[in-house]
């Protein structure tokens, strides 16, 4: 099975002498579920950004999407971000947007057309069940809502891999259940690769899984 | 209000800009058009031994535009009481002949001198008037004018573009967010910077539009020009179609060079 992220003596810091992933060596194969879990501050998040070029890795090797993340030049991290669907804790929306455009970011920087781009959000918005907020602003919304429509963004383009974030970390039941059936749907409809960095795995999951949990600097699997 | 407020610095340093440019065109366009009714009333005074054709005068110097020869029959006339018929005719035999030449510009003093001894190179010529102590003083003080305005539209020009350099840094600062979010989905720089090239264009057209008014409006109502037309200078201030024209590429020029500027060396995170 091909894999989309192959780590191989993996450290990760902020600061220069500050190791927060130390010698990490794992892979994710393509179309895989995939938990991380971890105490806080032990390096989910850290380890998330470097999956998406935010952090280089200070020592060994990381490649995402057949790109290797080591010195990635701005013009190839460009390229492999448009692959890639992202999913934050504080959802990132831009808030001079509407909700439309919003979602419609990764089409607009992916260059496709707007017929194209308008038919794929409407989609994505009656998915979300947001379709009747399509015209607001962010701060109009919910915080489940925000999170319904990160959720839209990052599933338009199609990425071959979607990172969230403790996606439901400040959610409500109902919001929550939209992220994860959205986030399972892409998973075994798309075959899309997702890699969820969170406290909690929800219980209701229907899709096969793999666990990892990071603890003083080391990634290890959980069967 | 904020942004309004954003917009306003911008749009006023570019006036400002444009202003200085605008004023410097219409001195220089001030002092060429006195310089052309000087020209017109400018004449160098030729003596000479011999008959000179125009043709003769002209291949001696390319600033020469026409030369005339000056009557002597009003003078001889005069002293028709004091002399005799036979001391007139030799004194027509032996008289000088006296040309008055125009020139094709109003020449500096240097350019006078220098056609003078070109002049004088010629044996035939015995002397040459060239005036050059009579040299327009109103026109010496419009040249120091033009040098003054000159370097303080370079001062101004300086100053206003590190303004616009720091108002633009606010900008990049105020949108950041949404640059830092497009970056994350993988845009690329001209497309998360659109938003500052955008802003700079426009406030570049507005304040091409209100320099562009301004001007108009000072060459409607013409109190320059008629306190221009008393010193003898007629002349069109502004000119709606090329200045328009060239205040809006000065305009766009400065605000996008400095929005690459801002683009180029950015202080942004992966």
């Amino acid at each position: 099975m091909d894999k989309v992220i192959i780590a191989k003596n993996l450290s990760l810091s902020y600061k220069e002498f500050e190791t927060i992933i130390s010698k990490a060596t794992f892979s994710i194969d393509a179309g895989s579920f995939v938990f991380i879990t971890g105490a806080s501050g032990s390096g989910k998040s850290t380890l998330l950004k470097s999956l998406y070029g935010a952090i280089e890795p200070k020592q060994g090797q990381l490649t995402v999407g057949g790109v290797k993340m080591n010195r990635i030049s701005t013009s190839k991290l460009n390229f492999l971000r448009r692959h890639i669907g992202i999913v934050f804790q504080d959802y990132k929306l831009i808030k001079e947007w509407t909700i439309e455009k919003n979602v419609m970011l990764p089409l607009i920087i992916s260059g496709y057309t707007s017929d194209v781009s308008g038919t794929q959000v409407q989609k994505l918005l009656g998915h979300v069940k947001l379709i009747h907020q399509a015209g607001k602003y962010p701060l109009e919304l919910s915080g489940g809502e925000q999170q319904r429509v990160a959720m839209a963004r990052a599933l338009a383009h199609n990425p071959i891999l979607i990172l969230a974030d403790e996606p439901t970390g400040n959610l409500d039941e109902y919001s929550s259940s939209v992220i994860w059936s959205l986030l399972e749907g892409a998973n075994s409809q798309l075959k899309t690769t997702v890699v969820v960095v969170t406290h909690h795995i929800p219980e209701t999951l229907s899709v096969p899984y793999k666990h990892f949990h990071i603890d003083a600097g080391n990634i290890n699997e959980i069967a | 209000m904020k942004s309004l407020k954003n917009h306003i610095s911008l749009i006023i340093a570019l006036f400002t800009v444009l202003a200085s440019v605008q004023i410097y065109v219409a001195v220089d366009r001030t002092i060429a058009a006195y310089e052309t009714r000087l020209k017109d009333d400018y004449s160098v005074i030729v003596v000479a031994n011999k008959a000179f054709t125009a043709e003769e005068f002209k291949s001696m110097s390319s600033m020469i535009e026409r030369s005339e020869p000056i009557s002597t029959a009003q003078v001889l006339d005069r002293l028709k009481g004091e002399m005799s018929q036979k001391n007139l005719d030799l004194l027509r035999l032996t008289l000088p002949k006296f040309y008055r030449i125009y020139l094709n510009r109003y020449p500096s003093p240097k350019e006078i001198n220098n056609l003078q001894h070109l002049l004088q190179r010629n044996p035939s010529v015995e002397r040459v008037e060239g005036f050059a102590q009579t040299h327009d003083t109103i026109y010496k003080l419009m040249l120091l004018f033009k040098n003054v305005v000159q370097v303080f539209s370079i001062a101004i020009a300086a100053v206003t573009s590190m303004l616009i350099l720091k108002e633009m840094r606010l900008w990049q600062f105020q949108h950041a967010e949404r640059m830092s979010i497009m970056a994350l989905f993988g845009a690329p720089v001209w497309l998360r910077s659109a938003v500052l090239f955008r802003l700079a264009i426009v406030d570049a057209i507005i304040a091409t539009i209100i320099l562009s008014f301004s001007f108009f409006l000072i060459d409607y109502y013409g109190f320059l020009i008629a306190q221009l037309k008393a010193i003898g200078i007629s002349v069109q201030l502004f000119d709606f179609v090329n200045d328009a024209i060239r205040s809006l590429v000065i305009a766009l020029g400065i605000s996008i060079t400095l929005t690459f500027m801002i683009v180029i060396f950015p202080n942004e995170e992966k």
